[in-house]
C-alpha cells in the first residue's frame, strides 16, 4: 500500500511540471512583456523599469548565457523560465497589481468562504442525485423513469447562468424568502449560502442523476444481481445492499471528476451573490487583468485537482483490492 | 414495436452498413425525429442570419422601451427598443458558429493526436498522454477563461483575434482532450486486428494504415463524442460572452442574458427567457439526438437491458 501510494505520487509530478510549462507559455510567452500595459501609456521609463523589475521580466528568459559562460552556475538559471517554475512550486506568488497584497495570503483568507459555499452545495447534490437516481433504477423502463429521465435532460440543457438570474431574482428580490446577496462568516454564513446552495444543486441534478442512472443501470446487468434476484431477494434489498455498494467506485470518481463543475458554480455563484470566495478573487482579476493572480489561480486549483486525484486514487486502491498500479 | 421489426430484418440478413442502419434507427423514434426537425430550423436560422434574410437590422429599434411580449412586439422589446425576437434568431448565427469551429478545431487536434498516441505506442504515446493529463488536470473553466484572457486582442498569424474568433478558438483549443483520450483507447485496440495486420503484410504505409484504415473505424465515435459535447460548447460560448471575455457588438445568447440581468430588477423577463428558452430548446435537441446517436452508432449498447 506504500509503495503504491509514493509510486502514484511520482506520478503526479509529472503533470505538475506540465502545468507550470503551460502557466509559463500562457503568462509569460505569449502576452510578453505587461508593463506598459499596467504602467499606462504615460508612463516615464523609470516606472516602467520598476514595474519590470517587480516582476521580474527584466530577467532573461530561459537562461542567462553570459554568466553561463562566465561559469556562474546559479546566477544562469535566474532567468524567467526558472523563476516562474521555482515561485510558482514553493507558493512564493507576487504581489497582486491592483491591492498590492501577497498572493497566497490573499487566497488564504478567502477559501473558507468559498469552503463554505462548495461543501454544501457539493453533499447535497452528490446525496440528491443518488438518492433519485436509486428512484429511477427502481422504476426502470416505467413511465416514471422516462418523465424522469427527460427532466433531467432538459434540466441540464438549460444554462447556469439562467438558474441564478431567474433564482436571485424571485427566490431573493421578489419573494425575500433569501437575502438577495451577502455573506457573513460564522454561522450566519447559512443564511446565505441557502440560496446559492440550492440553485447550485438544481443547476447540477440532470447531469448526475442520469450519469448514477447509466451506473445503477449498469450494475443491475451484472451477474451477481441475477443472481441475487434469482435467489429470491426483493428489489429494494439488492437495490441498497448490492447495487449501491458496488456503484460506489464510479460515485468515487464523479466525485473528483466534478471538481472543476464545481468551479464554475463557485465562481458564477460567488459572483451572483457577492461572497467573497476565490471565485470572485478570479473574476475580479479578469476586470482588472492582474495577470499574477490569475497564474496564481490556475496553477492552485489545478494543484488541488492533482491531489483531489490522487485521493480518489487511493481511495480506489482501499476500496477494491484488484487496482494498482503496472 | 420497431425494435423488433429491425432486429428480424437483420436476422433475415438483409445487409445494411452501420451509418444507414444508424439512420434507420434514428428515425424510427419519433421523439428524435423531433429533436432533428429543432436542430435543422436552428441550422436554417444561422445560415439566414449569414445570408442576411434574417434579423438583418437587429440593432434598429422597434418600438418604445420595455415592451412586454405581445402580438405586436413579439418576444418583447430590450432596453434600448429593439426586438428581442430578432436578438434571439440571430443568437442562433453565433451559438452554431462557436460550436461548428470550435468542433472542428478540437476534432482536428484530438483524432490526429489520438490516432498517432494509439497506434505508435511507445515514448509518442506517453507524450502525448502527458499533455492530455496536464491540460486536463487544469479545471476547464478556469483554463478556458485563462486561454480566453491571455488571447483577446492578440493577432494569429496577422489575423487579429477578438470577439467570437476568441471563442471558438479557445474552446476548440482547451476541449481535444476527451476525444484524444477516447480514440487512443480505441485504436490501441485496433492496432493489432486482423484487418490492420493485413493492410500491414500488404505494404501499406503507416500513414495510410492510419488515415485510411484505423481512423474510419473509429469514425463514429467522433460524432457521438460532438453531438453531446456541442452543448458544453453552446453553454460554454454564453459563460463567455457573459464574462465580456467573448462576442461583443452582436447579439449572441450570453449578450442577451448580460443585457438583462440589469433589465430585471424592472420587473423585464422576456430577454432571458427568450434567451433561456433558445439556449434550452437547441441544448435539449442536441442532447437527445446525441443519445440516440450513441445509442444507434455503438453496437454494444445495443442488447437494451430487460
Amino acid at each position: 500500500m506504500v509503495s503504491y501510494i509514493i509510486r502514484r505520487l511520482l506520478y503526479a509530478i509529472p503533470t505538475i511540471l506540465g502545468v507550470l510549462l503551460i502557466t509559463f507559455i500562457l503568462f509569460n510567452l505569449i502576452p510578453g512583456d505587461p508593463s506598459y500595459d499596467i504602467a499606462g501609456k504615460s508612463a516615464s521609463a523609470e516606472t516602467i523599469a520598476e514595474i519590470r523589475r517587480e516582476l521580474g521580466f527584466d530577467k532573461p528568459r530561459f537562461l542567462d548565457t553570459e554568466a553561463l559562460s562566465q561559469g556562474r552556475i546559479a546566477a544562469a538559471f535566474d532567468s524567467q523560465f526558472f523563476n516562474h517554475f521555482r515561485n510558482t512550486l514553493t507558493l512564493n506568488f507576487p504581489r497582486s497589481l491592483t491591492s498590492h497584497e501577497p498572493i497566497w495570503d490573499e487566497i488564504k483568507s478567502r477559501a473558507p468562504a468559498s469552503l463554505t459555499l462548495a461543501a454544501p452545495m457539493f453533499i447535497g447534490l452528490i446525496a440528491t442525485s443518488i438518492a433519485i437516481a436509486l428512484v429511477v433504477a427502481f422504476a426502470r423502463g416505467s413511465w416514471v423513469d422516462t418523465i424522469l429521465v427527460f427532466i433531467c435532460v432538459v434540466g441540464m440543457s438549460i444554462p447556469m447562468l439562467s438558474y441564478i438570474l431567474f433564482g436571485q431574482h424571485y427566490l431573493a428580490y421578489e419573494l425575500g424568502w433569501f437575502p438577495i446577496l451577502g455573506y457573513e462568516s460564522g454561522m450566519q454564513a447559512f443564511k446565505y449560502i441557502a440560496l446559492p446552495c440550492l440553485l447550485g444543486i438544481a443547476s447540477g441534478l440532470g447531469s448526475y442523476v442520469r450519469f448514477y442512472r447509466t451506473v445503477m443501470l449498469d450494475e443491475m446487468r451484472s451477474d451477481y444481481v441475477r443472481t441475487a434476484f434469482a435467489k429470491g431477494l426483493s428489489s429494494p434489498r439488492v437495490l441498497f445492499k448490492h447495487v449501491l455498494k458496488n456503484a460506489m467506485i464510479p460515485i468515487i470518481t464523479t466525485l473528483v471528476l466534478s471538481i472543476p463543475f464545481l468551479f464554475l458554480g463557485s465562481l458564477l455563484l460567488e459572483r451572483f451573490f457577492s461572497i467573497p470566495g476565490m471565485g470572485s478573487y478570479f473574476l475580479d482579476a479578469f476586470n482588472s487583468r492582474d495577470f499574477p493572480v490569475i497564474n496564481a489561480m490556475v496553477f492552485t486549483t489545478s494543484l488541488l485537482y492533482v491531489l483531489g486525484q490522487l485521493v480518489t486514487d487511493i481511495c480506489y486502491a482501499l476500496v477494491d483490492p484488484r487496482i494498482s498500479l503496472r | 414495436m420497431t425494435e423488433a421489426a429491425l432486429t428480424s430484418d437483420i436476422a433475415v440478413g438483409k445487409g445494411r452498413s452501420l451509418w444507414a442502419d444508424a439512420w434507420r434507427r434514428l428515425l424510427s423514434r419519433k421523439l428524435v425525429v423531433a429533436s432533428l426537425i429543432v436542430i435543422a430550423v436552428f441550422v436554417m436560422v444561422a445560415l439566414g442570419v449569414y445570408a442576411g434574410l434574417i434579423a438583418r437590422d437587429w440593432s434598429e429599434p422597434v418600438g418604445p422601451r420595455y415592451q412586454r411580449p405581445s402580438l405586436e412586439h413579439g418576444f418583447g422589446t430590450d432596453f434600448l427598443g429593439r426586438s428581442v425576437w430578432r436578438k434571439t434568431l440571430y443568437g442562433a448565427k453565433i451559438s452554431l458558429t462557436v460550436a461548428f469551429l470550435a468542433s472542428l478545431i478540437s476534432i482536428c487536434i484530438g483524432l490526429p493526436l489520438g490516432a498517432i498516441a494509439g497506434y505508435f505506442k511507445g515514448w509518442i504515446d506517453e507524450l502525448i498522454v502527458w499533455l492530455f493529463t496536464t491540460v486536463n488536470s487544469i479545471p476547464y473553466i478556469i483554463l478556458i477563461l485563462a486561454f480566453a484572457f491571455v488571447l483577446q486582442g492578440k493577432t494569429l498569424f496577422g489575423y487579429p483575434l477578438r470577439g467570437i474568433s476568441v471563442v471558438y478558438l479557445v474552446i476548440g483549443l482547451t476541449s481535444w482532450v476527451g476525444l484524444c483520450r477516447l480514440i487512443r483507447g480505441e485504436v490501441l485496440k485496433h492496432r493489432d486486428r486482423d484487418y490492420v495486420m493485413a493492410a500491414r503484410a500488404y505494404g501499406c504505409s503507416r500513414s495510410r494504415i492510419i488515415l485510411g484504415h484505423v481512423i474510419p473505424n473509429v469514425a463514429h465515435l467522433v460524432i457521438i463524442n460532438f453531438s453531446l459535447r456541442f452543448v458544453s460548447f453552446i453553454h460554454a460560448e454564453v459563460i463567455l460572452s457573459f464574462l465580456g471575455l467573448g462576442v461583443k457588438g452582436e447579439p449572441s445568447w450570453g449578450v442577451m442574458i448580460d443585457d438583462a440581468r440589469q433589465e430585471l430588477y424592472r420587473g423585464c423577463w422576456w430577454q432571458l427567457a427568450a434567451a433561456t428558452l433558445a439556449i434550452g430548446l437547441l441544448c435539449l435537441a442536441l442532447n437527445i439526438v446525441g443519445d440516440a446517436l450513441r445509442d444507434a452508432l455503438d453496437p454494444k449498447l445495443r442488447q437494451g437491458l430487460e
